[in-house]
């Protein structure tokens, strides 16, 4: 076998050659194809396979959270739902962003973060969003939830998922210990009104304080609390950029470098990768933390139950919303229409009180909010703390403030680049601010 | 070949004498002969067709673009509604500071991770190079740093230098010096960056110079040796003067990874880690790109970004050229 006759090997040769060269390309264009991936709908066999894009936890899944894919998927057999989730905030919406604008790999519902809804709604984007205006679930939100997701020609591109009213987590060990009341309303006395008197009380603390520990986790939490409560924050009513001369912003900014330059705070980064700030929750490193309603779920898992009945909830200073997010449905997906429905049931009063029941996330919708299940409930980390009627009554006197398409970035520039330098690297705040302005300037300000 | 490729297609084959090619087909069916030309001159194309189709596709096409983008004010997302600037976009990015600082920035890391890593990996493959027990296992071992995903090696070497309680900022503890800054303070951030970079690279670098060492002529040493050369000797007189052209594609190498460094100073900052730190110390080009083009959305100047990294690319490679030429010109080679 092995000395074949020449023509047989010659005719083999050619035929092995061209399909080896019909591989290669066929190889080739699989290739160049294979870039074109959808991680969108897909169907088979009559059933729908609906993907919902989240970041963080959104509290809709089978695992940890309210169950409700499971729910829809049992009322509605001929669907499926896949949730891709991505951890990093930042992260998940730089890369919807770069979807978003090739109109490809997008799931069939995207979460939106409140600090990126006016980039949602912006120029650039808000065509590639299904308008929801005409849907008879838009008018179940409180107003401002509605009007933040709403373009200024009148398109709605996204349903919310919660609210963030905001309070005050504290550690009643470490209040006890600085010679501080524990009660949860002679606590809110303390700072009634005024985010300053919150800087007071940090210095009484500082006085007599257990070693080792710091009044607040960081600058920038407490900078995000003081902003989240004020009437004008980045942008005006135009969008327009007003950071620098916003009243809002320089309040917040002096208090947190205020409280940066006193050790008033741990230096810690929140929601940082090394888990150092997590781990502060469990060593007792700082007495409060501002809270909106989804860091109290935070505050529980990241304390653990070692540390349970140690922590409570006080009013803040002045009411204010930090966070609450935003479903979306892109309109290139293959099942608008079943997306649509999906995420309002997912957004539905029932399903936000449900969701809440579980993680704490405050619904954003009137209904929801009213709910006496919502109102009554409590956290078994926070004993006997009415943790719905507290958030329940901040979520109730919420002011809607104006969001610019910038925000995002003028947020991050200020307490990344700015309180957390002034914070760990001893930058003077002078210095750091005219660093961020810098910053705006360059990067912003095209 | 080529008298057979004359002789075929001459049209008349009966005329001219058979050449080898036909003496190995017996049966010249004319329709064959063709097939077997057409292949013989088409498939060479075929098999190196798809590297240059491909490179066109992701390789050549944004080159272009980007270069066209650069000059244009663009937001992401909106690239129907580029608007032609010229070359205001590089003007603003020469005016800008952030740009000199990660430029700067780029330089130093490429610096202090660069030289010691290919120091460290010509001593390493001198020593894998000579006899030792479990050579095979010690080889491979090199490697393994390599093998490593960046996102997993950078994340142990946060955790390593972590200023709280970071492993080595508690030995420097015991010795008595105080926490260092591993984050937050430019230089040490910058050599901990480094410090992962130089773990990665090291034995894949090591590994192409074993592979150059043993290509070199074994009588040299053994002349070197008879008269009377040490091993240092040896290694310094005749193992470096001849992989010389290897340690220079190694430079070159690395001077590009160098350039374009991004995963390790993103993933070691953590949340900051695109910005490069709370005040920028470790920002290098790329991730000033990625901060210009996908956080703020300014395409243009992120093109503009990309494209002044490739001529900065080009004119180190030029450099290296030119020096290695003047080099081997003073040796008379």
């Amino acid at each position: 076998m092995r000395i074949s006759g020449n023509s047989h090997r010659s005719a083999r040769r050619t035929a092995l050659a061209s399909a080896a060269g019909l591989a290669a390309i066929s190889l080739l264009t699989s290739a160049c194809s294979a870039s074109d991936d959808d991680g969108g709908s897909s169907s088979a066999g009559g059933k729908i396979t609906l993907h919902v894009g989240t970041f963080n936890a959104f509290g809709f899944d089978n695992v940890k959270g309210a169950k409700l894919y499971a729910e829809y998927e049992k009322s509605h057999p001929n669907i499926k739902i896949v949730e891709d989730n991505v951890q990093d905030g930042q992260q998940y919406w730089d890369t919807l962003k770069l979807r978003m604008s090739r109109n490809s790999g997008l799931a069939d519902i995207q979460a939106i973060e409140i600090g990126y809804i006016a980039e949602a709604t912006g120029p650039t984007m808000a065509d590639k969003w299904t308008n929801l205006a005409d849907n008879p679930h838009v008018g179940d939100f409180v107003d401002w939830k509605e009007k933040q997701a709403t373009t200024t020609d009148g398109k709605t591109i996204a349903f919310g998922t919660d609210a963030g009213p905001m309070a005050i987590c504290y550690n009643k060990d470490l209040f006890k210990k600085a010679g501080l009341p524990t009660e949860r309303d002679a606590v809110a006395k303390l700072w009634t009104g005024d985010w300053s008197k919150f800087l007071d009380v940090a210095a009484d603390y500082k006085k007599s304080a257990p070693a080792g520990t710091a009044f607040t986790d960081s600058a920038s939490g407490l900078f995000n609390a003081v902003l989240s409560s004020q009437p004008e924050q980045y942008s005006d009513s135009s969008g327009k950029l007003i950071y620098d001369t916003s009243p809002g912003v320089k309040t917040a900014w002096d208090l947190a470098a205020k409280a940066a330059q006193n050790g008033y705070s741990a230096k810690l980064r929140q929601f940082d990768k090394p888990g150092t700030w997590a781990a502060g929750f469990k060593n007792n490193k700082f007495a409060t933390v501002a809270c909106p309603s989804w860091m109290a779920g935070l505050v529980r898992d990241n304390a653990g139950p070692a540390n349970k009945g140690k922590w409570d909830i006080a009013l803040p200073p002045q009411n204010g919303s930090w966070g609450g997010s935003f479903l979306g449905v892109p309109k290139s997906g293959k099942h608008v229409k079943e997306a649509t429905e999906l995420a309002a049931f997912l957004t539905s009063a029932a399903s936000q009180a449900k969701n809440f029941a579980v993680t704490g996330n405050i619904p954003s919708t009137k209904a929801g909010l009213a709910d006496p299940a919502v109102k009554n409930s409590k956290m078994d980390f926070f004993g006997d703390t009415p943790v719905g009627e507290i958030y329940t009554t901040i979520a109730a006197g919420i002011k809607p403030v104006p969001i610019g398409a910038n925000d995002g970035q003028v947020k991050t520039f200020l307490t990344d680049n700015g309180i957390l330098d002034i914070e760990t690297r001893g930058t003077s705040p002078e210095k750091a601010w005219g660093n961020v302005k810098k910053l705006v300037d360059d990067k912003i300000t095209q | 070949m080529a008298t057979s490729v004359k002789a075929d297609s001459g049209g008349s084959p009966a005329s001219v004498p058979p050449s080898p090619a036909q003496h190995r087909r017996p049966s010249p069916s004319s329709l064959r002969s063709k097939i077997y030309h057409w292949d013989l001159k088409a498939s060479p194309y075929a098999f190196i067709a798809p590297f240059f189709l491909c490179f066109a596709a992701f390789g050549l096409f944004p080159l272009i673009y980007t270069g066209w983008l650069s000059l244009h004010k663009v937001q992401l997302g909106a690239e129907g509604q580029a608007q032609w600037v010229g070359f205001e976009n590089y003007a603003k990015l020469m005016g800008s500071e952030f740009f000199w600082h990660a430029l700067v920035n780029t330089f130093t890391i490429g610096v202090i991770s660069t030289v010691p890593q290919l120091l460290m990996a010509l001593g390493l493959a001198h020593l894998l190079n000579s006899k030792l027990r479990g050579r095979a296992f010690l080889r491979i071992a090199v490697l393994t740093p390599y093998a490593t995903s960046i996102a997993a090696a950078t994340l142990v070497f946060a955790a390593l230098f972590q200023t709280d309680y970071g492993l080595i900022n508690s030995l420097l503890d015991v010795f008595g010096i105080g926490p260092v800054q591993w984050e937050t303070s430019k230089w040490p951030a910058q050599i901990a960056i480094s410090t992962i970079v130089t773990w990665r690279w090291t034995g894949y670098n090591a590994l192409i110079y074993l592979a150059a060492m043993q290509a070199v002529p074994n009588d040299l040493y053994e002349a070197a040796a008879l008269d009377g050369a040490s091993r240092w000797r040896q290694f310094i007189s005749v193992t470096i003067p001849s992989i010389r052209p290897t340690i220079l594609f190694t430079i070159i190498v690395s001077t590009i990874g160098a350039t374009q460094l991004f995963g390790e100073p993103m993933l070691y900052g953590g949340n900051v880690g695109i910005s490069g730190g709370s005040g920028g110390q470790y920002q290098t080009l790329s991730l000033l790109l990625y901060q210009t083009g996908w956080t703020n959305n300014n395409l243009g100047r992120a093109s503009a970004i990309a494209w002044v990294m490739l001529l900065i690319l080009l004119l180190i490679g030029a450099i290296q050229v030119i020096t290695a030429r003047v080099n081997r010109k003073k040796l008379g080679g």
